[in-house]
C-alpha cells in the first residue's frame, strides 16, 4: 500500500523536477518579455537528442552534455535574434504564435537531422535500484533531483546576487525604470532565451536515460512545463517549481491509481482548471499589475 | 553647452506631441520646464532619455549628436532620469533599487555613493531592506531621485517630483533639488508646480501643446504677466 504510493511519488517527483525546470524556462522568458515561449519543450528535446547522438558516436558523456547545452543555448539565442527580435513591435499574441511556429520548425529540423526513432542514454551511475521502504528508486532519479536542485540554487544566486541577474529581475518588474538606469533590455531578452534554453537542455539530458527521447518529445514536456508555470502563477519562479512538482506527482498518482491513460490528461486538466478558477495561479500576483 | 535640443519633434501615432522644441542646458544650471497637463513635458524627457522615438530634430550632448543613441548608452554618458510616477522597482529592496541606479558604473565606490545617499535621505537607510513598493509616495520619490543620482548624472532629469505629495513633502523635495544645485549638479526640472519650480530655477521654459511659448530667467518668468495669469493663478 504505502510502498506503491511511495513508488508513484518517486516517479512523480522525477518527472516533476523536469517540469519544474521547463516551467522556470517559461517564467524567465515571460518575465523579460511577457511572451509565452511555446518552443520551450524543444529545448528539452534538443538537449536529450544531441547528447544521445554524441554519446552514441563515442564522445565522453560530460563533453557530450556540455556541447548539447551549448547547442541548445545557441538555438535559444538564434530563436530570439531571428524570430522574436524582428517582431518586437508586434503585439504579444503575434510573438506567441511565432514561438509556436518556431517549435514546429525545430521539430521538423530534428526529424530531418535525426530520425523518428527513440534515442536513449545510459544511466549516469548504473541501474542498480535502491530500495526505500519497499519501493525502489533508480539512481538516475537521484541525478534528476540533484541536478534540478543545483540548477535552482544557481538560478537563485544569479537573480539575487549578481548585478545582471538583478537587472533582469528589475526589467521584469519595471521595464521603463530598467531602461532609465541603463539596463540594455535587448540584452536581457537575449539572455532570458539563452538561460531558458539552457534550463531545458539540462532537464532533457538528465531525464533521457529514464524516459528516452525523440524528435517530438518536446511537445508533451513543453505542455507540462507550461501547466507548471500557470499553476504556480506565470512569471513566478518559485511557483513554477512547486507547480512542476504538483503536476508530476498528480499525473503519477493518476496513472498509478486510475489508469495510465490519464497520465497526459492531468496537465491539460490543470491548465483548464487554473485558467477558469484561478487565473493568477497559486502564487501569482493579481493579473493587472504585471502588465 | 551641455545639452542642446533643436527642432525636436515626436509623435504618438498620428498625434504630434512635440512640435519643434529648441532648448539648451548649460553645465551647473537648474533649468525648469513648466506647462499644463498634456503639454508634452514627459514626452520631451522621454525623448532626452531615448525611450521615446523622435521624428525630427536633434539632441546634442557635449556637442555630440546623441539622437540615435540607445537609452543605456545615454545613461552611461550621465543622462539620468527620475521619471514621472517614481517608477521604483516595487518588489525589490530599497538597496537593490540604488544598486541598479549604478548599473552602468563599475568599481568599489558604489558603496561610498550609497552611503552618501543614505546620509542625504536617512529614511532610505532605515528602510533599505524593505521592498521599495512599501514606501510612502514621498519616500519613493526620494528613492527615485537617489537612484538617478547613483548613476553620477551630468544632467539630472526630474519629472514632476512633487506630484501627488502633501505640501510639507513638496517643500522638502524642492529643498533637496536646491541642495543638489548648490552641489553643482546640472538639473532639468519638469513641473506643473510652476511657482516653486521657477522660484529656484536659473532659467525656465514654458511649454504649451508641444511648443515652447516662453523662455527667460526664472525670476523674470515669475513676474511675467502671461505666466502669472496662466500658471500661477495670480
Ligand atoms: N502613450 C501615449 N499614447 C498616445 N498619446 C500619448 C501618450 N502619452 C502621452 N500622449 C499624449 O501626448 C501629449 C503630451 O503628453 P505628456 O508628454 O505626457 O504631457 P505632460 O507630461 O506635459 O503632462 C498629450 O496630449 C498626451 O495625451
Ligand atoms: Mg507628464
Amino acid at each position: 500500500m504505502f510502498a506503491a504510493f511511495l513508488q508513484y511519488l518517486f516517479s512523480g517527483l522525477t518527472s516533476g523536477a523536469i517540469y519544474a525546470l521547463a516551467g522556470l524556462g517559461f517564467a524567465i522568458i515571460y518575465n523579460s518579455s511577457h511572451v509565452i515561449n511555446f518552443a520551450q519543450g524543444e529545448f528539452i528535446m534538443i538537449g536529450g537528442m544531441a547528447t544521445a547522438t554524441m554519446v552514441a558516436a563515442g564522445l565522453p558523456l560530460p563533453l557530450a552534455i556540455a556541447l548539447s547545452m551549448l547547442a541548445s543555448m545557441m538555438v535559444g539565442v538564434a530563436l530570439e535574434k531571428f524570430a522574436i527580435e524582428p517582431a518586437r513591435n508586434s503585439d504579444v499574441v503575434t510573438i506567441i504564435i511565432i514561438t509556436i511556429g518556431a517549435s514546429i520548425f525545430l521539430r521538423g529540423a530534428a526529424q530531418i537531422l535525426w530520425d523518428k526513432e527513440f534515442h536513449s542514454l545510459p544511466a549516469f551511475s548504473g541501474e542498480t535500484p535502491i530500495g526505500v521502504f519497499g519501493a525502489t528508486l533508480m539512481p538516475q532519479s537521484l541525478w534528476v533531483f540533484g541536478v534540478s536542485g543545483a540548477v535552482i540554487v544557481a538560478l537563485w544566486w544569479f537573480f539575487n546576487r549578481t548585478m545582471f541577474g538583478k537587472a533582469m529581475l528589475g526589467t521584469s518588474h519595471n521595464r521603463l525604470a530598467a531602461q532609465l538606469v541603463g539596463v540594455g533590455v535587448k540584452k536581457v531578452l537575449l539572455a532570458s532565451f539563452a538561460l531558458s534554453a539552457l534550463l531545458g537542455a539540462v532537464g532533457g539530458v538528465v531525464v533521457t536515460p529514464i524516459t528516452f527521447t525523440n524528435y517530438e518529445a518536446g511537445i508533451m514536456l513543453g505542455l507540462k512545463g507550461f501547466s507548471a508555470a500557470v499553476l504556480g502563477g506565470l512569471g513566478n519562479g518559485g511557483g513554477a517549481i512547486v507547480g512542476g512538482l504538483i503536476v508530476g506527482i498528480a499525473e503519477a498518482l493518476a496513472s498509478g491509481y486510475l489508469s495510465s491513460a490519464y497520465k497526459d490528461a492531468i496537465a491539460f486538466i490543470i491548465i483548464l482548471f487554473v485558467l477558469f478558477f484561478m487565473p493568477n495561479g497559486l502564487f501569482g500576483k493579481r493579473g493587472t499589475d504585471r502588465v | 553647452m551641455l545639452l542642446e535640443i533643436s527642432g525636436l519633434t515626436s509623435h504618438y501615432g498620428r498625434i504630434q506631441a512635440l512640435k519643434g522644441i529648441d532648448l539648451q542646458i548649460r553645465e551647473g544650471e537648474l533649468v525648469a520646464l513648466v506647462g499644463a497637463n498634456g503639454a508634452g513635458k514627459t514626452t520631451l524627457l522621454r525623448c532626452m532619455s531615448g525611450v521615446q522615438p523622435i521624428t525630427g530634430g536633434t539632441i546634442k550632448f557635449d556637442g555630440k549628436d546623441i539622437s540615435k543613441m540607445s537609452p543605456e548608452h545615454r545613461v552611461g554618458l550621465g543622462i539620468c532620469q527620475s521619471p514621472e510616477g517614481r517608477q521604483v522597482f516595487g518588489p525589490m529592496s530599497v538597496e537593490d533599487n540604488l544598486r541598479l541606479g549604478a548599473y552602468r558604473r563599475h568599481g568599489p565606490n558604489i558603496k561610498a555613493d550609497m552611503d552618501r545617499m543614505y546620509e542625504m535621505f536617512p529614511i532610505l537607510h532605515k528602510k533599505r531592506e524593505l521592498p521599495a513598493g512599501t514606501l510612502s509616495g514621498g519616500q519613493q520619490q526620494m528613492l527615485a531621485i537617489a537612484r538617478a543620482l547613483m548613476g553620477h548624472p551630468r544632467v539630472l532629469l526630474l519629472d514632476e517630483p512633487s506630484m501627488g505629495l502633501a505640501p510639507l513633502l513638496v517643500a522638502e523635495i524642492f529643498k533637496i533639488v536646491e541642495a543638489l544645485k548648490e552641489n553643482g549638479t546640472t538639473i532639468f526640472l519638469v513641473e506643473q508646480n510652476a511657482y516653486a519650480a521657477l522660484a529656484i530655477a536659473d532659467r525656465g521654459y514654458v511649454l504649451e501643446t508641444g511648443s515652447v511659448v516662453l523662455s527667460d530667467d526664472g525670476a523674470k518668468l515669475l513676474t511675467n504677466e502671461k505666466v502669472k495669469e496662466a500658471y500661477l493663478g495670480l
